[in-house]
């Protein structure tokens, strides 16, 4: 089962330090790949929060396409990191390209748009970009958004930090997601490396999901560009988050309500019971049937934890003011923050989402049972 | 046959009758039980003449005869009184002295149903052994990636909604702005099929509405009975059990004037309508309930004369096109109750269906679509309809649920499967089957009969003779000498047994599956089939 570290940070931190946590949880992962969403920058990066950046791997060809499409569109590159490793790969990965995060100035026409046609513009072109490159697979792209790197490839994460050099100031960051994957029933594919992106959110996963067919029928048939992929079946994770803040506009505490609602006996109680009750009826397509453990960040740098009651196995959060990690085992959480307190330490049970804010001063423990915050 | 007899077109011997009947000389008691009990005189008193020749070895003497009669069972070879398989006259001997074989090679009567030109009817399934529906495999097995689950001891979400279900954003809206949400009904997923007062004896539906009763009120299993088109006794229409009913209304709108009159009265709502528009059966055909079976109380609920042939029309005769049929339907029916009732419409199993269903995902008030597969029961139609009629379920489900995926509307729409289900006893195994192709329930009528009720009527044109009111075992007799045999305690004592056993091994597939917490509608990717084509066709996996 695929090993899940995140960190939040109140001073940005090397991504190589969710790397060497992974990399204590190796027994777990296979290095059929690995997966780091990284956000909060600190760095240059950090200081063009608006810009959007572009993470993917591009071989010479795909660049010179790649630069043809932004210009055309009007984009201007600000800023490039190239991670160019110049050692041999280690075993199992291969050589593809250049791996890059590219921050643009956006054209003064989108500029001036609400920030929901930007947010729209800046998706359908990493959709576009990725279908693009799917043919010669000279472009791959993770994501395109502010203040946002991503970094996939196969391999094992130990060996993949150390031969991209993830270890430098241009990454450090406040907020990470790291994977270690396991490969079970579908093909190694970096698309369905975890952490998956869409606007803002994302989200990472292990388990398998048993009831990944009807959701994905039913998110593609949402009619919105984004839903897209599947390449895993834990993507519809963070296409649920999406939708459950940007289609239901609800908050944080609604998700785990979405994908593992309540008993009707146990929602007879609930002071909220009629909302509840519409959202399992007209959701029922979208709950989940584990086991998983989801850890995620949402657009303004929350970050989250949940599990179904079928995952035997749950993850840990713990931490200390300023510093903050979900992980998937408590070694991994050892070995990031060993001088935490470890009485602290909470494992969310299946009613529990478990909330850092992008503060880092708590772990806010949110439980199914509970009555919610109003809809906004 | 005297060696005189005229042999005519028509006239058959045993051998040219599917079944035939055994009868042992030496173990017969001459009780006549068999014989009273026949309910086609296909068997009656034989008095046999028996020449035996004695003739002694060597030839001391001439041979001699001696002459000597004996009494026994005759089995008649007139077609309108042929054999049909019933085994009563097995169940009634007290020695186990007769009983009738079936002889699938003897084909002749099969071309002389028809005497005087009327065409054969009768009452039962196809006749077709075959079920693709038992070659489906749940192949998805959990074990380690997904910890398996226990169906001893999990709990397991078996519930399925009977209604409109709004899109989240609308239903969300509606619940904010007090605005007006479709009714829906948390029910089991099997439910019984319709089947009419009038085409089922009155012991055999107290026996169903009993039962349906057990398993609300004792047991917490939701499950729901549609009435078939007949009307409802006026008791259950005014009583708190209403809401275990689905109400049908069909072409010939029978006992609807009991229902309009009871509605004042009523004190709970039916839990939904089913407007039939057609059998999977006999599509194209209206009901049919023959004169045989109209008796004083169901002239009575069906507000029509006794002793007359029921034949609803093939279609709505009010209406005219889909449009208007079908909106106009559901909206008189939706507002006779104040719009807090589902309504939605059955249709046979046809290419056109998802022409039907296009047409109701525009009605905002169209609450589900039933489809009958050709293999569905019925108490009477034309042999050739049941035969050679209809759509196949299994593919007319998934077209329509592929049409609602690719419209976004898998969610909103239930989908209602019927049409030989547990045709050859597999009940859970093709209700999953069907709820993984995409239906929201599945129901089922001639299962509930054989099982609940001892019906004896297979695949090989075995008794099938619902339509005359002469049902060996009183189920769908209207005759009190004949339905008087089925005792209502045991059909639902019987009918609970089957709902239990089928809880259980519904939960023994989605078990291993890994699903509890909802029902695996649409999980296309857990079945798999040995037949590539059909693989292909219905999109599982293509599995040997």
């Amino acid at each position: 089962m695929c090993r899940l570290f995140a960190l939040s940070s109140r001073d940005p931190v090397s991504p190589m330090r969710a790397i060497e946590a992974l990399n204590v949880m190796k027994e777990g992962h296979d290095g059929s790949g690995v997966g780091l969403f990284l956000s909060d920058l600190g760095g240059p990066f950090g200081e063009m929060k608006d810009a959007p950046i572009l993470s993917g791997i591009f071989t010479d060809e795909g660049l010179k396409r790649l630069d043809a499409y932004m210009g055309e569109r009007g984009f201007v590159t600000r800023k490039t990191l190239e991670l160019d490793p110049r050692t041999k790969p280690p075993l199992g990965t291969p050589v593809r390209g250049s791996y890059i995060a590219r921050a643009y100035e956006a054209p003064a026409d989108l500029k001036a748009k609400s920030q929901a046609e930007r947010e729209l513009a800046y998706m359908l072109m990493r959709v576009e970009l990725r279908h693009m490159g799917e043919d010669k697979e000279d472009i791959r792209v993770f994501s395109f958004w502010p203040d946002t790197i991503m970094v996939k490839e196969v391999g094992d994460p130990m060996e993949v930090g150390e031969y991209l050099g993830l270890d430098r100031p241009e990454l450090a960051c406040r907020r990470i997601l790291a994977q270690g994957r396991q490969n079970t029933n579908y093909a190694i594919n970096l698309y369905a490396c975890h952490p998956f992106f869409l606007q803002g959110v994302c989200t990472m996963t292990n388990g398998e999901n048993t009831a990944f067919v009807p959701i994905r029928e039913y998110l593609l048939s949402r009619g919105f560009p984004g839903y897209m992929g599947y390449q895993s079946d834990s993507e519809v994770f963070a296409h649920i988050m999406h939708f459950t803040l940007n289609r239901l506009q609800f908050g944080i505490e609604y998700y785990k309500h979405v994908i593992t609602p309540l008993s009707d006996a146990e929602m007879a109680e609930h002071p909220d019971q009629a909302l509840l009750a519409r959202i399992k009826q007209t959701c029922r397509k979208l709950i989940i049937d584990g086991p998983n453990c989801v850890i995620g960040c949402l657009p303004d740098k929350t970050m989250f934890m949940v599990q179904d009651r079928k995952k035997l196995r749950p993850g840990v959060v713990g931490g200390k003011p300023g510093i903050f990690a979900f992980s998937s085992e408590i070694c991994g959480l050892d070995a990031a923050i060993p001088d935490r307190d470890q009485h602290a330490d909470f494992q969310p049970m299946h009613l529990d989402t478990a909330i850092v804010r992008p503060e880092c001063q708590e772990v806010t423990i949110c439980n199914q049972l509970q009555s919610l915050p109003r809809p906004h | 046959m005297q060696s005189t007899a005229v042999i005519t077109p028509s006239t058959l011997s045993v051998n040219d009758l599917p079944w035939q009947i055994e009868w042992d000389k030496n173990t017969c008691t001459l009780c006549g039980r068999c014989t009273s009990v026949c309910p086609v005189n296909a068997i009656e008193l034989g008095v046999h003449r028996k020449r035996t020749v004695e003739a002694l070895p060597g030839l001391p003497k001439k041979p001699t005869n001696s002459y000597s009669i004996y009494h026994g069972i005759r089995q008649r070879t007139d077609p309108a009184y042929r054999c049909i398989g019933c085994a009563m006259c097995n169940m009634v001997c007290p020695n186990n002295a007769i009983a009738p074989r079936l002889r699938p090679e003897a084909t002749t009567l099969k071309f002389h149903n028809n005497r005087g030109g009327a065409a054969r009817t009768r009452g039962g399934r196809r006749n077709d052994g075959g079920s693709l529906l038992d070659q489906i495999k749940f192949i998805r097995i959990s074990m380690l990636t997904d910890p398996a689950l226990d169906a001893g001891r999990h709990e397991f979400e078996l519930r399925t909604l009977l209604g409109r279900i709004q899109p989240p954003e609308e239903g969300l809206a509606a619940l904010a702005q007090n605005g007006w949400v479709p009714a829906v009904r948390e029910i089991y997923p099997l439910m019984i099929g319709s089947m009419s007062f009038g085409a089922l004896s009155p012991n055999m539906w107290e026996g169903l509405v009993m039962g349906v009763t057990y398993l609300n009120e004792e047991l917490n299993m939701p499950v729901r009975m549609c009435t078939g088109e007949g009307g409802c006794p006026p008791r259950l229409l005014r009583s708190r059990f209403l809401k275990y009913m689905v109400l049908q209304i069909a072409s010939g709108y029978f006992g609807w004037d009991e229902i309009i009159k009871a509605l004042p009265d009523m004190k709970e709502d039916p839990c939904a309508i089913e407007i039939k528009y057609g059998q999977g059966a006999k599509p194209g055909d209206g009901g049919l309930l023959m004169w045989y079976k109209v008796n004083k109380l169901i002239a009575a609920i069906r507000g029509v004369p006794q002793g007359v042939s029921l034949p609803s029309p093939p279609t709505h005769q009010t209406q005219y096109s889909i449009e208007e049929s079908v909106a106009k339907m559901i909206q008189s029916m939706s507002m006779a109750w104040g719009f807090r009732v589902p309504v939605y419409p059955k249709i046979s199993g046809t290419t056109t269906s998802t022409a039907v269903l296009n047409n109701l995902v525009r009605n905002p008030y169209a609450a589900g679509l039933a489809i009958d597969g050709e293999d569905g029961g019925t108490g009477a139609a034309y042999n050739v309809s049941m035969n050679h009629m209809g759509h196949p379920i299994a593919t007319n489900l998934r077209d329509c649920y592929d049409n609602l995926v690719i419209s976004g509307k898998q969610n909103e729409i239930p989908l209602i499967a019927g049409g030989g289900i547990g045709k050859n006893g597999n009940l859970a195994a093709n209700a999953a089957a069907l709820i993984m192709l995409g239906a929201s329930a599945v129901q089922s009528g001639k299962y509930i009969m054989q099982a609940a009720a001892g019906c004896v009527g297979s695949e090989a044109d075995r008794c099938n003779v619902c339509n005359i009111g002469v049902c060996p075992k009183g189920i769908t007799s209207q005759d009190p000498r004949v339905y008087r045999r089925l005792d209502p305690e045991k059909v639902a004592e019987r009918l609970v047994d089957v709902f239990l056993s089928f809880d259980t091994e519904l939960r023994k597939i989605v078990a291993p599956l890994g699903r509890s917490t909802s029902l695996p509608i649409g999980m296309s990717d857990g079945l798999g089939i040995s037949d590539y084509h059909v693989a292909e066709r219905l999109k599982i996996k293509y599995v040997v």
